[in-house]
C-alpha cells in the first residue's frame, strides 16, 4: 500500500490519541481567545461603552437588578418610560440576559472581585461568543468529526455575521441567545442520537434559558417539531425520537410558561401549535408502534385505518374550533411579515421602519460570511450523502434559515451558525481527502490481498502494507503500532482505492489553496469587524486629514446636558429610537422608546413632529413635554438623522390619523423628498423641519447653507419658532434640544407674544388675543 | 413503542383485533412493564379528569390547571420513555442507555418537571 508521504511509526496509539486531544483543547482555547479578542475592537478603538439603542435599556435594567436585587427587578414598574403610561418592566422583557449578568456580578463580588456592572455588560457578549464557539464545536462533532468541529468553532468565532451582534458593548439578547440556540440544538441532536431522557431534559432546560433570553426562541419551537415531523414522514420514527421529543416538549413547554412575558402563549398562540401537534402525533405513532408489536399486521391495519382517520379529523376540528372560538390566537403580524415582505409596510409601518427588518441585500451575504457562503451549499450536499437523522436537521435548518435571512437582515444571525457548520463539514471533507496519505492503486496490477474484505480489515491490511514499506527505514517497526497510528491519524484511509489523489503535488496544490482561502477569510473578518461592526453608534469617529482619529461625542454631550441642566421630572420627547438612550444616559422620562408596544403613542409623537407648530403645541402641552430632542446630521453629514427618518414618522402618524397627516403632502409635486426652497409648505411648516433647520443658515455667515446629508441647499431665511425655544445644540449639531414654552402669562397666543417681543406689531394679533381673554 | 416486532403468536381467524391485542399484550409483556403501564393508565385517567374539570366546571386558576395537567402529561411521557428504554425488545435501539441509566434519567427528568410544576401552581 503506497503512501504519498511517510508517517512516523514509532508512536503508540495512546500517544496519538492523547496528543490529538491535547491539541484539540489547545485549539479550542485559542479559538475562544480569537473570538473574544476580535470583538474587542470596539473597546480599543473607542472605550468600554454600551452600544446603540436596546443595549442601553438592558444595561439600565441590569443596573437595577445588580443594585436592588432580583425581586425589585422582577416587580420593577418604570414610570419614566412611556410617559404618562409607564411600563411594567418585569413582565415585558426577556430577563435572561440581565439575570445572567446579575449572576456573574454577584459571583464576582462574592469572590471579592469588585468589577463594575458596566464592564460585565460590555464584555458579556465576547465571553459568550467563546461559549458559542465551543457549542458549535460540539454540534459539528455530532455531524462529522472533531476536525470539522474545530473548523466550525473557528468559523463561528470570527464570522462577521455573528460578530455584528456580539461585539463588546453590544449588550443585547442576541449576545447570549446564539450560544443557547447552538447548545439547545446540540443537546437535541445528542438526545435524538442516544435516545436519552437526560439530554432531552437538558434540551428543555436550555430551551427554557433561551425562552427567557430572546424572542427568537420561536425558531427553536418550530425547528425541532419540523425536524421530528420530517423524520416521521421519512419513515424514521424510532423510540429514541419519541424519548427525545417528548421529554423536551413536556418539560420545555411548561418551563417556557414560567417567563412572565411568554405567559400562556405556548398553549394559546398559533406559533406554538406546531410543536403541540407534533407532540400529539408522536404519542399516536408511538402507541401505534406498540400495538403493532402485539398483533398481526392484518389486524393492525384494520385498527390503524379507523383510528388514524378518526384522530386526524378530531385534531383538525379541535384546532379549527379553538381558533374560531378565540382560544388560540391566530398568527401575529410579525409572523405574516416573514412570509409576505410587503405585509409590514402595508399594515404595521412601525415594524417596517426598523432598518434591521428590511430584506437582506445580496452583498451583505458575502460581507457577513465571505467564503463560507459558497462552501455552505457544498456542506449541505455532503449532508445528503450520509443523511443520518442529524444531517436531516442541518438540511432543514439550512433551508429555513436561508429563507429567513433573505427576508430580514437581522435573521442573518440565525443563518450564520448553520453556514459555519455546513462549511466546516465541506472544508474538512476536502482536507480529509487531500491530506489522507493513502495513494490509490494505479491500475488492476497486484490484486491486493485486502480487496474484498471488510473496511476495517482493509484498513488494518493497508497499515500492515504501509508498515512493511517503512520497515526499510525504521529500525524495529511494530505493525500493531503503525496500524494504530494510521487508524488514528487517517481514519478515512480505508484500503486500496481505484480512485483518489496521486502524488504530493496535487495534494499540495489543493491544500495550499484551501489554506489561502482560510487566510483571506481571517483577513476579511478582521477588516469587516474593525471597520463596519465595531462602532458604538453612541460615539462616532471620523478621520482627521492627517489620518488620526477624531471622536464625535455629540450624543453623550447632549444627554449629559439634559442630566445636568433639567429638573429630574422633565419629560423629553424624541423619536422612539432615542428613548432608551435618553432614559439610560440622561435619566429623564420619555414619551416613547424602543420597546414599541404602543403604536398610538408613537403615532402621537409622529403627529406632533410632522404637523405645524400650532397643531403640535397642544399635543406637547397635553403630554407635559418640557423638551423636544431631534437628531440632525446636516452639518457633518451624519445620515441616520431624524429628517431621513421623517417619512416613517409621517407614515406611522398617518396610520392613526389618516385625515390629518398625509404622506404625499411631504413630497414635491414631482414626488421628490426635498428640504430646499422647493420643499412643500407642509414639510417646511412641520415641527421636525423647523427644529432641524432652525438657525442653520446663520452658521454659514451669509454663504449658501448646504445640508451635507441630503446634498441640498437650505433656504437662506430659515424657519422661525414661536412655541419652542432652542435650549441646547451639541458641538456638531447632531443633537438639538428645544424647550417647550409655557403658556404666555398674559394669556396671549404664543405666536403673537413672540411677534410682539420681536417688535413686530401685527394688527391681526391684538384682536385675536383679546378674543381669547374674553372667552 | 417497540420498533421491532416481537412476532405475536398466530391468532385464530375471526377473533376481534382488539381482543387479540389484549391477549397478546398479556402474554408477551413482562410484569415490570405491566407495572409501568398501570402507572401510565393512572396518569392518563388523572389527566382526563383534570381536563374535564377544566372544560366542564372552570379553568379559573389557569396556571394551576396547566401545571396539574402538564405534570400528568409530562410524567406520562417520561414514564413512557422509561418504558421504551427498559423494554428488552428495544435493546438494540438504545445502545448507550442501560436500564439503570434510564431510571436515573427518568428521575432527573421528573425532578426538573415537578420543579416547574411546583413553581407554576401559584
Amino acid at each position: 500500500m503506497p503512501l504519498a508521504y511517510s508517517l512516523p511509526s514509532n508512536l503508540s496509539p495512546a500517544t496519538v490519541t492523547n496528543t490529538s486531544s491535547l491539541l484539540r483543547i489547545i485549539s479550542l482555547a485559542l479559538i475562544s481567545g480569537a473570538a473574544i479578542a476580535s470583538r474587542l475592537f470596539a473597546v480599543i478603538n473607542f472605550e468600554s461603552i454600551i452600544h446603540e439603542f436596546d443595549p442601553w435599556f438592558n444595561y439600565r435594567a441590569t443596573r437595577v437588578l445588580a443594585e436592588k436585587g432580583f425581586y425589585a427587578f422582577w416587580n420593577w414598574f418604570d414610570h419614566t418610560a412611556w410617559y404618562p403610561l409607564g411600563r411594567v418592566v418585569g413582565g415585558t422583557i426577556y430577563p435572561g440576559l440581565m439575570a445572567t449578568s446579575g449572576v456573574i456580578y454577584n459571583v464576582l463580588h462574592a469572590l471579592n472581585l469588585p468589577v463594575d456592572i458596566r464592564n460585565i455588560c460590555v464584555l458579556l457578549a465576547p465571553g459568550f461568543s467563546a461559549l458559542t464557539a465551543w457549542s458549535t464545536y460540539m454540534f459539528t462533532k455530532e455531524m462529522k468529526d472533531e476536525s470539522a468541529g474545530l473548523l466550525a468553532a473557528a468559523f463561528i468565532g470570527i464570522a462577521p455575521g455573528y460578530i455584528s451582534r456580539s461585539v463588546a458593548g453590544s449588550y443585547d439578547n442576541e449576545a447570549i441567545a446564539i450560544f443557547l440556540l447552538m447548545f439547545t440544538f446540540y443537546s437535541w441532536i445528542k438526545a435524538l442520537k442516544t435516545g436519552s431522557a437526560f439530554f432531552g431534559t437538558l434540551t428543555a432546560l436550555f430551551y427554557f434559558y433561551m425562552v427567557a433570553a430572546w424572542g427568537g426562541y420561536a425558531f427553536i419551537t418550530n425547528m425541532i417539531p419540523l425536524h421530528a415531523l420530517t423524520l416521521i414522514l421519512m419513515g424514521r420514527f424510532s423510540s429514541r425520537l419519541y424519548v427525545a421529543y417528548s421529554s423536551w416538549y413536556a418539560i420545555g413547554t411548561l418551563a417556557s410558561m414560567q417567563v412572565p412575558f411568554v405567559g400562556f402563549q405556548p398553549v394559546r398562540t398559533s406559533e406554538h401549535m406546531a410543536a403541540l401537534g407534533v407532540f400529539g402525533l408522536l404519542q399516536i405513532v408511538a402507541f401505534a408502534e406498540l400495538v403493532r408489536a402485539h398483533v398481526s399486521s392484518k389486524q393492525f391495519q384494520s385498527i390503524l385505518f379507523g383510528s388514524v382517520i378518526g384522530i386526524g379529523l378530531l385534531g383538525a376540528l379541535a384546532f379549527g374550533g379553538l381558533t374560531y372560538k378565540g382560544w388560540i390566537a391566530p398568527w401575529t403580524g410579525r409572523f405574516y411579515s416573514l412570509w409576505d415582505t410587503g405585509y409590514a409596510k402595508k399594515y404595521i409601518p412601525i415594524i417596517a421602519s426598523v432598518s434591521e427588518h428590511q430584506p437582506t441585500a445580496w452583498p451583505s451575504f458575502f460581507m457577513d460570511l465571505q467564503f463560507l457562503i459558497f462552501l455552505f451549499p457544498a456542506g449541505v450536499v455532503l449532508c445528503f450523502r450520509e443523511l443520518r437523522d442529524e444531517h436531516v436537521f442541518v438540511i432543514i435548518y439550512a433551508v429555513v434559515a436561508s429563507y429567513f435571512a433573505g427576508v430580514m437582515v437581522r435573521l442573518m444571525l440565525t443563518l450564520t451558525p448553520v453556514v459555519c457548520v455546513a462549511a466546516a463539514v465541506a472544508f474538512s471533507s476536502l482536507l480529509d481527502t487531500y491530506i489522507d496519505p493513502v495513494e490509490p492503486e494505479a491500475s488492476d496490477a497486484a490484486a491486493s490481498p485486502a480487496e474484498g474484505t471488510s473496511a476495517a480489515g482493509a484498513a488494518a491490511a493497508a497499515s500492515d502494507a504501509g508498515s512493511s514499506k517503512k520497515a526499510k527505514k525504521a529500525a524495529a517497526p511494530d505493525p500493531g503500532v503503525a496500524s494504530g497510528i494510521l487508524a488514528a491519524v487517517a481514519p478515512s484511509g480505508s484500503g486500496p482505492k481505484s480512485r483518489g489523489i496521486f502524488g504530493l503535488d496535487t495534494r499540495g496544490l489543493v491544500v495550499f489553496n484551501a489554506l489561502g482561502m482560510l487566510l483571506f477569510f481571517v483577513l476579511h473578518c478582521t477588516y469587516v469587524t474593525s471597520s463596519a461592526y465595531s462602532s458604538p453608534s453612541v460615539v462616532l469617529a471620523s478621520t482627521n486629514p492627517d489620518g488620526s482619529q477624531h471622536i464625535i461625542d455629540d450624543f453623550r454631550e447632549a444627554y449629559y446636558w439634559l442630566r445636568q441642566n433639567t429638573p429630574e421630572d422633565a419629560v423629553v420627547m424624541s423619536w422612539w429610537d432615542y428613548g432608551y438612550q435618553i432614559a439610560g444616559m440622561a435619566d429623564r422620562p420619555t414619551l416613547v422608546d424602543n420597546n414599541t408596544w404602543n403604536n398610538t403613542h408613537i403615532a402621537t409623537v409622529g403627529k406632533a413632529m410632522s404637523s405645524s407648530e400650532e397643531v403640535a403645541y397642544p399635543i406637547l402641552r397635553k403630554h407635559d413635554v418640557d423638551y423636544v430632542l431631534v437628531i440632525f446630521g446636516g452639518l457633518i453629514g451624519y445620515s441616520g438623522d431624524d429628517i431621513n427618518k421623517f417619512l416613517w414618522m409621517v407614515r406611522i402618524a398617518q396610520g392613526v390619523w389618516p385625515e390629518e397627516i398625509q404622506e404625499p403632502n411631504y413630497f414635491t409635486p414631482k414626488g421628490e423628498y426635498r428640504i430646499d426652497d422647493a420643499a412643500p409648505a407642509t414639510m417646511k411648516n412641520s415641527l421636525m423641519y423647523k427644529m432641524s433647520y432652525y438657525r442653520f443658515a446663520e452658521l454659514f455667515g451669509g454663504n449658501q447653507a448646504v445640508d451635507r446629508v441630503r446634498g441640498q441647499q437650505v433656504p437662506k431665511t430659515g424657519p422661525t419658532l414661536d412655541y419652542l425655544d432652542e435650549a441646547f445644540t451639541s458641538e456638531n449639531w447632531i443633537v438639538r434640544i428645544y424647550q417647550v414654552k409655557k403658556e404666555d402669562p398674559l394669556g396671549r397666543d404664543l405666536k403673537a407674544a413672540n411677534a410682539f417681543a420681536n417688535g413686530k406689531k401685527r394688527k391681526k394679533s391684538k384682536p385675536l388675543s383679546r378674543r381669547r381673554a374674553v372667552a | 413503542m417497540p420498533a421491532t416486532k416481537t412476532a405475536p403468536p398466530a391468532k385464530k381467524a375471526g377473533s376481534s383485533p382488539l381482543l387479540s391485542l389484549w391477549k397478546a399484550y398479556n402474554e408477551t409483556t413482562s410484569t415490570r412493564l405491566k407495572t409501568i403501564d398501570s402507572f401510565l393508565v393512572f396518569l392518563m385517567l388523572s389527566g382526563i379528569v383534570q381536563f374535564l374539570y377544566c372544560i366542564l366546571i372552570t379553568n379559573f386558576p389557569f396556571n394551576a390547571f396547566l401545571a396539574g395537567f402538564a405534570s400528568c402529561v409530562g410524567q406520562f411521557v417520561l414514564t413512557a420513555s422509561l418504558r421504551a428504554q427498559v423494554n428488552p425488545a428495544n435493546r438494540n435501539e438504545f445502545k448507550e442507555v442501560s436500564p439503570e441509566r434510564a431510571f436515573a434519567d427518568f428521575a432527573l427528568g421528573s425532578i426538573v418537571l415537578h420543579f416547574f410544576v411546583y413553581n407554576f401552581l401559584g
